[in-house]
């Protein structure tokens, strides 16, 4: 919010003059409160000296009346009714600051979420907006001028996330002055989209975009790497984040590693399923996830390896010329300062073992799409040849299922993951490309290609490529004896059901938010959708902002998302960052708990129950230096205004600004 | 279980007189008193609720009115069909208090909610685990298809802890008879149902494709809990080509019930059209005359009481 140069007045000192502002939103309250019988109610009520209503009060005419009537009639106070105070309330109160009240001395009575939207009849609905109305105007009549807490910034992002979307904003960050540590849970930055082997709609290789863009976030010198890391917890606030990350034992010294590969080659233990290669290769058990990882040095997997569990090898030490490694090396934990938080924890694939009908996860050459990517991608276990897993023969039928747990409520999401129907067609097409007499059958419900390009592709794949496109659902694959999985569904256009003996069969798997996501969420105060995806503060207006301040989201961590999508949320966040980040200092809501340091008993009940650390001991003490007695007191700048101090202080010395017990209780009594 | 309702329905007392046959002399064994519901009628099967919905509640209604009446908690209806519908009635009433107060001033009758509705696998799984423990003498030594169905695979709140398209009820039953339960691929496939009339061709088509399933999947014999499925499976063979035929199909209780050394006749297995005598035979049991290797001969077989 702006400052503002002076106000008409800071106080209570004048008698109060309150206006009353009652909004019909269109039809939205109107329809079913009576508006104007209301403003006559509310012109009633002692202190109210003006009582209005109109159509839009958020719209420019309707801030001009609030305006005027600030500066005609004096007002010391003002109560809008209209929506909640979360979607307008910012909106009335700088209006009210331009025309010289202080902000905080307007209130706003919620007549449409608490009100007309739930109620249908009008003589009831009417009668409780008077009494929101009256409630208010009870409060605002005790409020108090508050001025907003400044607060330094730390023009540091902390990235929580490697993928495409965590390097894009970290990059963007970095390119507008400001510092960022990136966080990423695995050994190498890189994500999903490493794992891909080309890309839609133009085909392009995913390495070969990627890898330049995670060798630029690893040596710009404004970004600092923490791989094989987590956040552990997160205190502070906007502007002032204090993280604590645990850096996970990689039992390979950094500095030390050249990268030089001697210890993988070496180490026995080579048949543990790649997390990479989604299980279709193997790796050692001191291993980098693929040879252009960034950064480019091994870690021990020591849930695997001998020498962590049993204490026997030793190999990789052994021929570390370097003598990188380190098997008593710990997790450390290590706290990092920034001003914002950009969240870019991505996604994973549900599992599609809920699928009965679909061979629940039992059969081999049933795979999902990141398995496919592996099959197809230069760098996969097979080289880029086109094998089924069963038996490593090349599959001359493939079928592919799409929307296999998306728009399913039932067994799987009520949601379309948005990109299958897109990296269908492609499996489709460079399957067409590699096996040129095999048949590529795709099943769908719909063809989902709103996209730049995305529809010219997916017509491509069927006219060009010959991908045989059949409209229905699979409704069970089994495998015969011969080995050949037979897929039984419905043409639902011609009308009948129809079955294909498939080689291989790929599972268009609903896109699901990574595990762990909502812990992670949970310790920035970001919300949750009920399929765990990260809550935007407004699904149109908002959509890379959180509930919590300077919390911001990219990539398919919020909902699915695809390539260009999640880098341009990205850099919108980092533009979000950057704007923060634009002054050096931020202002806060003056909403905050203050202690009563004489009434004061140091029970100390408000410190054990403070979330946010803010509430602590205070010696106060003479001139001489000597201890008097020990207190409570609040830190402004952590305090969040909760009110849980208040709440549970029992000599009543606490008290939240704007929410005092005096104000509560008239409130209260307004009801009565 | 000392003591359970009992609900035949009428295929039990016609078509599918091996299941009743079957499961009076296993609980029999197992120390179980069946009691039979007094003025049981019949659950409205497939025929009331395509005609009519509150008589497809209300059929299935005055069974479980008098149910409760009789101090029965607990009733088996070992028919698949009667114990969708019973079970299946009690969800909806629990679901509609509209519904109810409808159906009761209908029949006239009150009813709590309070008769719980167990099917044949569940019970058998219970025998298996309780009171035929210690029975089960003969270990069979086969591999054996256990086929659901529709019916005991499905309904949403109606079949309860299985995964309908993978169910698995029957695998511990198919084990405490010393036999293997086969991975096979065609456990919920439909048989037929009842187009075993109007479209004979269809479920012969149908049933056969099951039976080859269980056959390529290595089983000796087919077991069921359901009468339908079993008409369909067993006395459909002679219309199937070599695929389907000579595959013995039986009831899971009669399955327990050679476990536990209890007579074939006595259990019904005479009364079948694919002859399962081979298997109910102890010389066959030890493997010298495995039921797969007889296949073909099995129209010397006699129709049993029908």
């Amino acid at each position: 919010m702006r400052r503002f140069p002076k106000y008409v007045n800071a106080g209570r000192a004048l008698m109060a003059r309150i206006g009353v502002f009652i909004c019909h939103c269109g039809e939205n309250i109107g329809r079913t409160v009576d508006c104007p019988a209301a403003a006559a109610e509310a012109a009633k009520l002692p202190g109210v000296v003006l009582s209005l209503d109109y159509k839009y009060m958020c719209s420019d005419p309707g801030q001009q009346m609030i305006n005027k009537a600030i500066a005609e009639k004096l007002l010391t106070g003002a109560v809008v009714a209209a929506c909640s105070p979360r979607m307008h309330e910012r909106t009335f109160r700088s209006a009210a600051a331009q025309a010289g009240l202080n902000p905080y001395l307007l209130e706003m009575a919620n007549v449409r979420e608490h009100c007309s939207w739930v109620h249908s009849e009008r003589a009831a609905a009417t009668a409780k907006a008077n009494d929101l109305i009256r409630v208010m105007v009870e409060k605002v009549r005790r409020n108090k001028a508050l001025f907003p807490i400044r607060v330094p910034v730390e023009p540091t992002a902390l990235v929580v996330g490697g993928g495409i979307a965590g390097i894009q904003a970290a990059l963007d960050i970095a390119a507008g002055g400001g510092k960022v540590v990136l966080v990423e849970r695995s050994p190498s930055i890189g994500g999903h989209m490493a794992r891909l082997s080309e890309t839609f709609p133009t085909l392009d290789c995913s390495q070969c975009i990627l890898t330049p863009r995670m060798v630029e976030a690893a040596s710009h010198p404004d970004i600092r790497l923490m791989t094989y890391s987590e956040v552990e917890a997160v205190e502070g606030f906007v502007g002032s984040f204090e993280v604590t990350v645990r850096r996970k034992a990689r039992y390979v010294d950094p500095e030390k590693c050249t990268g030089c590969g001697d210890c993988f080659n070496k180490c026995p233990l080579k048949k543990i399923p790649s997390e990479f290669d989604a299980g279709l290769g193997s790796r050692r058990a001191i291993y980098v996830p693929f040879p252009q990882a960034v950064p480019n040095k091994p870690v021990i997997d020591a849930a695997n390896c001998t020498m962590l569990t049993k204490g026997k090898c030793g190999l990789c030490a052994k021929v570390c010329a370097r003598g990188a490694i380190d098997y008593k090396d710990q997790d450390r934990l290590e706290k990092v300062k920034a001003g914002a938080v950009v969240l870019a924890a991505g996604f994973e694939l549900w599992d599609h073992s809920a699928y009965g009908e679909y061979g629940g996860g039992r059969l081999k050459d049933v795979i999902d799409g990141f398995a496919f990517e592996r099959l197809a991608s230069a760098s996969g276990p097979t080289g880029g040849e086109i094998r089924r897993p069963s038996d490593g023969s090349e599959p001359k039928t493939v079928v592919f299922i799409q929307c296999c747990g998306s728009r399913d409520d039932k067994k799987g999401k009520g949601y379309c993951s948005k990109i299958c129907c897109m990296y269908t067609a492609k499996h489709a097409m460079l399957y067409r490309h590699k096996v040129h007499d095999g048949r590529a059958v795709v099943f769908y419900m719909d063809v989902r290609a709103a996209g730049k390009g995305y529809e010219e592709f997916v017509r491509r794949a069927i006219e060009a490529d010959g991908a045989e496109y059949v409209r229905g659902r699979v409704s069970r694959v089994y495998r015969r004896r011969d080995g050949k999985l037979v897929v039984k569904g419905a043409d639902t256009l011609v009308g009948r059901p129809m079955t294909v003996e498939a080689d291989l069969v790929v599972l268009a798997d609903a896109m699901v938010p990574r595990r762990g996501a909502e812990k992670l969420a949970q310790l920035f105060g970001v919300g949750c959708d009920t399929d765990g995806f990260y809550s935007e503060a407004h699904p149109k207006l908002r959509p890379v902002e959180t509930a919590a301040a300077g919390v911001f989201l990219a990539g398919a961590c919020q909902a699915p998302k695809d390539i260009p999508d999640s880098v341009a949320q990205a850099s919108a966040a980092a533009a979000k960052a950057l704007g923060l980040f634009a002054k050096p200092e931020l202002e806060r809501e003056p909403v905050i708990a203050r202690v009563n340091k004489n009434l004061c008993v140091h029970c100390r009940a408000c410190i054990n129950a403070c979330p946010y650390g803010a509430a602590k001991d205070f010696e106060i003490k003479d001139r001489a230096g000597k201890l008097l007695r020990v207190v409570a007191e609040v830190n402004e700048g952590l305090c969040q205004g909760c009110g849980t101090c208040a709440a549970v202080c029992r000599s009543n010395s606490v008290d939240l600004d704007g929410f005092s017990d005096e104000q509560v209780c008239a409130q209260i009594a307004a009801l009565e | 279980m000392k003591a359970c309702g009992y609900y035949p329905g009428c295929s039990l007392a016609g078509g599918g007189v091996e299941l009743d046959l079957s499961i009076r002399e296993v609980s029999k064994a197992a120390g179980v008193d069946l009691r039979e519901i007094e003025d049981w009628n019949c659950c409205g099967a497939t025929a009331a609720h395509c005609l009519n919905h509150d008589l497809a509640v209300a059929l299935p209604y005055r069974v479980l009115s008098l149910a409760e009446e009789q101090g029965l908690a607990e009733v088996l209806a070992p028919c698949a069909a009667c114990f969708s519908r019973l079970k299946g009635t009690n969800l909806r009433l629990a679901r509609s208090a509209e519904l109810a107060g409808r159906v009761r001033a209908v029949v006239g009758r009150p009813y709590g909610g309070g008769v719980k509705i167990v099917n044949v696998n569940e019970f058998c799984g219970r025998l298996a685990a309780g009171g035929l423990k210690d029975k089960l003498s003969k270990p069979l030594g086969l591999k054996v298809a256990g086929y659901y169905g529709c019916l005991l695979s499905r309904g949403e709140g109606i079949v309860e802890g299985e995964d309908p398209e993978n169910p698995s009820a029957m695998d511990a039953v198919i084990r405490a008879a010393g036999c293997e339960p086969v991975s096979w691929n065609f456990s919920t496939e439909c048989c037929g149902g009842g187009f075993s009339m109007s479209k004979t061709e269809a479920v012969v088509e149908l049933s056969a494709a099951v039976l080859a399933d269980a056959r390529a999947a290595g089983a000796d014999l087919v077991v069921t809990g359901c009468p339908m499925c079993h008409s369909n499976l067993d006395m459909r063979q002679r219309s199937m080509g070599s695929e389907g035929r000579g595959m013995p199909v039986l009831y899971l209780s009669e399955l327990l019930g050679l476990a536990c050394g209890l007579k074939p006749e006595a259990l019904g297995l005479n009364r079948h059209f694919t002859d399962a005598g081979p298997i109910a035979s102890p010389l066959s049991v030890r493997g010298e005359r495995r039921p797969s290797e007889c296949g073909a001969s099995r129209n010397t077989s006699t129709p049993g009481g029908r």
